[in-house]
């Protein structure tokens, strides 16, 4: 082939990508365009004055709580309890659905010698439907049955939890080296040894990276099920919104508790993923 | 004497191993130290939520009734004895439902009314006696007395844990299907039926009458049921505006959800990749704008999307702008602080090379820099898309609207089941396509560029 003939080709490649670009770059615009426009007829307050009263909410709880002085920390402090409830609603639902995650990635790992083959496939399918199941769905559902309790938002997040991080620990799983496992099964190891001593060690510092991370996300999404009747600090933030005004240093010092909670975690599983992350090079 | 100490010495390999068991069983004990904490903390949570109050609290026939009710639907017949004693016979008792003429499985005479409920039961209406024929037991007779509800059943019969007759009610229910009610005001037959009723028409619409056959030719001809429009017109007019089912409503409340979702993530991506440049130490020097950059990331991540909605509800009421912006605050947090990460990933090479043919800055960014992290900006906006498709349905829920606070309302009216569960489906399955579509969109991505 000529030069000249590659020349060409590259051009003509780098002509067609250009127009995908260009169509991906104006169906985004028209995509954002029309969908705003129509958002915004369908919405029952218009952007404009949607916009002037965008600051009105948030001052006024401010107002309302710098009017409460002093006693605004212990209106915080009241809301105490709550927090932790919402805190551990998201910490047994992390610790249920992470352990069943485990159970379910060593199972729908491709890598593992699991017999037989058709188990990975149907456990994946089963992490899917896991993860595809809006939790508002089970927590209302479970609302229902069991009555309005902590107890339905921990389930629901506890199945989502497990079909999410199930997927990730088995993406760990699959990129695990092959030859610990290999050296277990010539000494005569189970498959149970085999993967205790052979994989675990091995996957361990990134399934807890991972699920530091998924425990900040179910403390957000336990905080959110609360609203819909599952107990916890959105329950008080339904109460004291539900109030309207004079509740605003009420509804400050959910919010501000909720931020604080949220920073604080934010702030230790980035600690300590970067902690697992570079303390286990060393070894 | 240097050759015993050498003797009683270990050989090298087994010190060696020695110190692998030690770690090893260090790690193990890490690991049950970890598994019993794990365990000792849900104990506790469990106890502080109640758990064992809860289960006893619990009302698994509410599961069962919500099962029933999802997939069935009951007609009831009702004779009230207050007032002109009028029987009606109606589609899940709703006065828009009622039958004109009883169904064959009904008949009625001046004294009688016969309910057939198959299979060997039936029910006997006298005027202010009851008698239910239950195969195996034999009849049940109820009369409505100045006394109370008076119940006989037959001889030598006990009463069985379905049955509940007091004097002031009378309840049966031997099958899921079947349920007798006697009070002093009414008697109340219930049969149920599998499937939805009136899905597509409703129940007073002349369309119900006809099968799906004669529908489908009914629709492409000349004869027009009504004679302002086409057949196929009336067909779907009557389909969307089916007041029972709204699926007019329905299909804007999906579709508000889906705008949330995409306008959301579409936006938070599209402002975060420019403040991300800012936040990135190889592009960004000012250290004290780098540094401000990332905290606006940390805030608006930080206030949380419960937050955002709550305070987005208020300014701007219900509808899909409202969670759009939600979206778009919270996630420009997030995807802005992983394009920051991914920007200080890129390699320099390209860009010098695209410096050195003197490109101008637009061209710098545009060859330099911008292939390298669409990849990640594109598969990462599509996670986010997906997860945000179940926001979506939360914060509707919360009160932007949608097909979320459809589902709240419908649960909350705990009528209706099946409406419930068909909302459940529609949002499951837009839940799922999307999640299937961004799948393939990603993989085709991936596999396209290292095709390539």
């Amino acid at each position: 082939m000529s030069l000249y003939a590659i020349q060409t080709e590259i051009m003509a490649m780098e002509k067609k990508r250009r127009l995908y670009s260009m169509a991906g770059i104006v169906l985004i615009a028209a995509v954002l365009i029309s969908g705003y426009g129509l958002a915004n007829d369908l919405n029952s307050g218009g952007f404009l004055t949607g916009m002037q009263q965008f600051f009105d909410y948030p001052s006024e709880i401010v107002k309302e709580a710098w009017a409460a002085g002093f006693s605004f920390f212990l209106v915080m402090g009241r809301f105490v309890p709550a927090l932790v409830e919402t805190l551990n609603i998201a910490g047994a639902a992390s610790i249920v659905g992470g352990t069943l995650a485990v159970v379910l990635a060593f199972l729908g790992s491709a890598n593992l010698g699991v017999k037989p083959p058709v188990v990975v496939t149907i456990v994946r399918r089963i992490m899917d439907i896991m993860r595809a199941f809006p939790e508002l769905i089970i927590a209302l559902f479970l609302i229902f049955i069991l009555g309005s309790s902590p107890v339905p938002a921990m389930i629901a997040v506890a199945i989502h939890t497990a079909g999410a991080l199930g997927k990730l620990f088995s993406e760990v799983n699959e990129n695990a080296d092959a030859d610990p496992v290999e050296g277990l099964a010539s000494c005569g190891a189970t498959w149970l040894q085999r993967m205790r001593y052979g994989v675990l060690p091995q996957v361990l510092p990134n399934y807890l990276s991972y699920f530091m991370l998924r425990f900040e996300i179910n403390v957000r999404a336990s905080a959110i099920l609360g609203f819909v009747g599952a107990g916890g600090i959105g329950m008080e933030l339904r109460r004291t919104i539900g109030w309207g005004k004079g509740a605003g240093d009420e509804t400050a010092a959910l919010f501000m508790l909720l931020i604080l909670s949220i920073f604080v975690i934010d702030q230790l599983s980035s600690f300590i993923r970067r902690r697992l992350v570079t303390g286990r090079d060393p070894e | 004497m240097a050759s015993s100490t050498l003797a009683i010495q270990p050989p090298a390999p087994i010190s060696g191993s020695l110190a692998v068991f030690s770690r090893l069983r260090r790690s193990s004990l890490m690991i049950m130290a970890g598994t019993g904490l794990m365990v000792l903390y849900l104990l506790y949570t469990f106890i502080s939520f109640d758990l064992w109050h809860l289960i006893s609290r619990s009302q698994p026939q509410r599961a069962v009734l919500l099962a029933t009710d999802a997939v069935a639907h009951k007609v009831h017949i009702t004779k009230n004895i207050r007032g002109a004693g009028r029987l009606s016979i109606a589609v899940e008792g709703e006065r828009t439902a009622t039958y004109e003429t009883p169904p064959g499985w009904v008949t009625v005479s001046d004294d009688l009314t016969r309910v057939d409920l198959a299979q060997g039961y039936r029910v006997d209406i006298y005027d202010t006696h009851v008698i239910f024929q239950i195969p195996d037991i034999g009849p049940v007779h109820v009369r409505i007395t100045d006394a109370g509800i008076k119940t006989t059943l037959p001889k030598g019969v006990d009463p069985p844990d379905w049955l509940r007759a007091t004097s002031a009610k009378f309840d049966a229910r031997p099958t899921l299907g079947r349920r007798v009610q006697v009070s002093k005001a009414r008697i109340e037959v219930h049969r149920y039926f599998m499937g939805w009723e009136n899905f597509f028409f409703p129940f007073r619409s002349e369309l119900t009458a006809y099968s799906p056959g004669q529908l489908f030719a009914l629709a492409f001809s000349d004869q027009r049921i009504d004679p302002d429009m086409p057949n196929w017109r009336l067909m779907f007019t009557t389909f969307w505006k089916n007041p029972g089912w709204q699926h007019k409503q329905v299909f804007v409340a999906l579709l508000e959800t889906f705008l949330m979702a995409i306008l959301g993530t579409l936006t938070a991506a599209l402002v975060g990749l420019p403040l991300a440049v800012l936040a990135a130490a190889n592009f960004t020097p000012a250290q004290a704008l780098r540094f401000v950059v990332r905290r606006v990331f940390d805030f608006l991540r930080g206030i949380d999307m419960l937050i955002w909605s709550l305070i987005f509800i208020r300014a701007f009421g219900l509808g899909p702008l409202t969670g759009a912006l939600a979206i778009a605050f919270t996630d420009t947090g997030s995807l802005g602080k992983l394009f920051s990460e991914a920007l200080e990933g890129v390699n320099n090479k390209q860009m010098e090379g695209v410096h050195a043919t003197g490109a101008n800055r637009l061209q710098f960014y545009r060859f330099g820099v911008i292939p390298q992290i669409i990849p990640v900006f594109v598969s990462q906006t599509l996670y986010y898309l997906e997860a945000n498709v179940r926001s979506a349905t939360i914060i509707g829920a919360l009160g932007a609207g949608g097909i979320g606070l459809m589902l709240v309302e419908a649960m909350n009216t705990q009528r209706h089941w099946e409406n419930v569960f068909y909302l459940i489906l529609l949002t499951i399955s837009l839940v799922m396509v999307m999640d299937t579509v961004s799948a393939k969109v990603r993989s085709r991505l991936i596999h396209g560029r290292s095709g390539t």
